[in-house]
């Protein structure tokens, strides 16, 4: 008999959950940016990053803490992304969908090596704030206070995107320019404008996940590719551009991969992609996916 | 020319368009007055939905002149047109399948004071005061050219550009249709149609103009429609 008992499921249990807020995040902005630009972001993994070491950088070379960074680091990374949609991605809407992977996978290995050339692969180190170390004593088990803040942050992010989109005027306009971003100029929305900071939105939710990861990970050039290798497949059984598709497929394949380490931990790595495989074989556009 | 009345509301002079490679429109020329309602007529092809699009500048390329309340709008991208003043309904009807009967109705952001109110324009399309939550792929297509319509009333714009409301629908709506226009011709709006049906066309209009080949070719007073039947019928093909 295996050992699992209640500590040791609910330790898993909180893990999944905390892989499944960083799953959740990372895939809503690529879900938000992929709705409205049609672009598949492969730069969201180096954005991730860069949120990570922006908050690193921040802490080391001018000594901001982590509360400011939480901040600063997912605008200024904003910024980095307003740069690539004006200048890059700008030009390529129209072409075919494998010149929007190249140019932002390409853009990910510059950003990405440029990071490693500077700063290596090793990791450095993050303390979390003091208000956020330590743990609360529960009898059955240790809780870390990050570990909580960090489920209630993503939960809270998620949520608040969800409303704004579906239930604000801004997010109407959104929905609208999805469809039919033409129709919705003649209107008197400056859609080109809108692109860009859907955009800027969706960076920034990558770099703020690297800024919430900066304290559990290590801060290093290669954590983005690591992880966004699930992330992707997360979207995809989620249904590429759903907003509640990548939240809640996020949050639930983090939990099935804890439960996974409990019940058979070989299979922990590869639970994901077996569900991928299962679910796109029964409904290729996903779980809540718009079908093509 | 285009001041002959001294109160030309929109002057289009030489108007060229392209889609991508294509040439479409060889020079449009109009002029409306404010508060007229004018007609494009012209067989299918013509480039009458382009010549609309060309106004709002959503076509690849465009030259010649595109003159409203006295601004020049060849170089000015959709959004600004639209915010002088213009207000769009494609021919399509562009109703958003996603959105619901409110959220279209909301959408397009009040550019002007004088718009209608949201009371008016359900007085107008009682419909569309039943089916506010409904989403807009579950509209009929009277519904949803109600829709069209009625959510670029409550913007303040005077200029509405209307591209064949009429398409496709029961007579009952087609009528009410002519209602509705006649009524905002009263409210001042002055309003560009485009219609294949010259009938329809002749119980809204003040004057029609005559679209071949990209060209403007020919342009009636309503009155004189009657007198000129035969030679609309030749342009027509009818």
């Amino acid at each position: 008999m295996p050992s699992f008992d209640i500590e040791v499921l609910l330790g898993q249990l909180l893990l999944g959950l905390i892989n499944g807020s960083f799953y959740a995040i990372l895939s809503l902005g690529l879900a938000v940016i992929f709705g409205l630009l049609n672009i598949i972001n492969f730069t969201h993994g180096a954005q991730y990053m860069m949120g990570a070491f922006t908050a690193w950088m921040l802490l080391n070379y001018l000594g901001i803490n982590y509360w400011a960074a939480l901040v600063l680091a997912p605008a200024i990374v904003a910024v980095f992304g307003v740069a690539i949609e004006r200048f890059l991605l700008r030009r390529i809407y129209e072409l075919d969908h494998i010149y929007g992977f190249l140019l932002t996978y390409g853009i990910a290995l510059v950003v990405e090596s440029a990071y490693r050339a500077q700063y290596g692969v090793s990791g450095q180190p993050y303390r979390p704030p003091p208000a956020l170390s330590g743990a609360i004593d529960l009898d059955y088990m240790l809780l870390p206070i990050y570990r909580l803040w960090v489920v209630g942050v993503s939960l809270v992010v998620c949520i608040a995107t969800w409303l704004l989109i579906e239930k604000t005027r801004l997010g109407a306009y959104l929905r609208a320019a999805t469809e039919n971003p033409v129709l919705v100029r003649t209107f008197g929305i400056n859609v080109p404008l809108m692109i860009t900071l859907t955009y800027a939105f969706g960076v920034a939710l990558a770099a703020l996940a690297g800024v919430l990861a900066a304290p559990l990970y290590q801060v290093s050039s290669i954590m983005g590719s690591n992880l966004m290798v699930v992330v992707f497949a997360v979207v995809v059984i989620g249904g590429m551009g759903s907003i509640p598709g990548a939240i809640l497929t996020g949050f639930g394949l983090g939990l099935v991969e804890g439960l996974t380490k409990v019940f058979y931990p070989p299979a922990a790595s590869t639970v994901i992609f077996v569900a991928m495989i299962l679910i796109l074989t029964f409904r290729p556009s996903g779980l809540m996916g718009r079908s093509a | 020319m285009p001041d002959r009345t001294g109160t030309a509301f929109l002057t289009v002079e030489g108007l060229h368009a392209w889609y991508g490679e294509s040439h479409v429109l060889h020079g449009i020329d109009i002029d409306i007055r404010e508060g007229e309602v004018v007609t494009l007529l012209g067989r299918n092809g013509a480039g009458k939905t382009t010549t609309l699009r060309s106004i709002m500048g959503v076509v690849s390329r465009r030259t010649g002149s595109v003159r409203f309340a006295g601004r020049e709008l060849i170089a000015l991208p959709p959004e600004r047109i639209a915010r002088l003043g213009i207000g769009y309904c494609p021919e399509e009807r562009g109703i958003f399948a996603s959105l619901t009967v409110d959220e279209n109705l909301m959408l397009p952001p009040v550019i002007k004071p004088g718009g209608l109110s949201v009371g008016e324009i359900h007085a107008l399309f009682p419909n569309l005061a039943e089916r506010r939550r409904s989403y807009g792929k579950k509209l009929s297509g009277g519904e949803q050219q109600m829709l069209a319509i009625g959510r670029i009333l409550r913007t303040g714009a005077k200029l509405l550009l209307l591209d064949e409301p009429t398409e496709g629908l029961a007579p009952v709506i087609v009528q009410q249709i002519g209602t509705v226009i006649r009524l905002l011709k009263q409210r001042g709006f002055t309003i560009l149609l485009v219609e294949q049906n010259f009938h329809f066309a002749s119980t809204v209009a003040d004057r029609h103009f005559v679209v071949e080949e990209g060209r403007t070719v020919d342009v009636f007073s309503n009155a004189d429609l009657t007198r000129n039947t035969q030679k609309l019928e030749a342009y027509l093909g009818v």
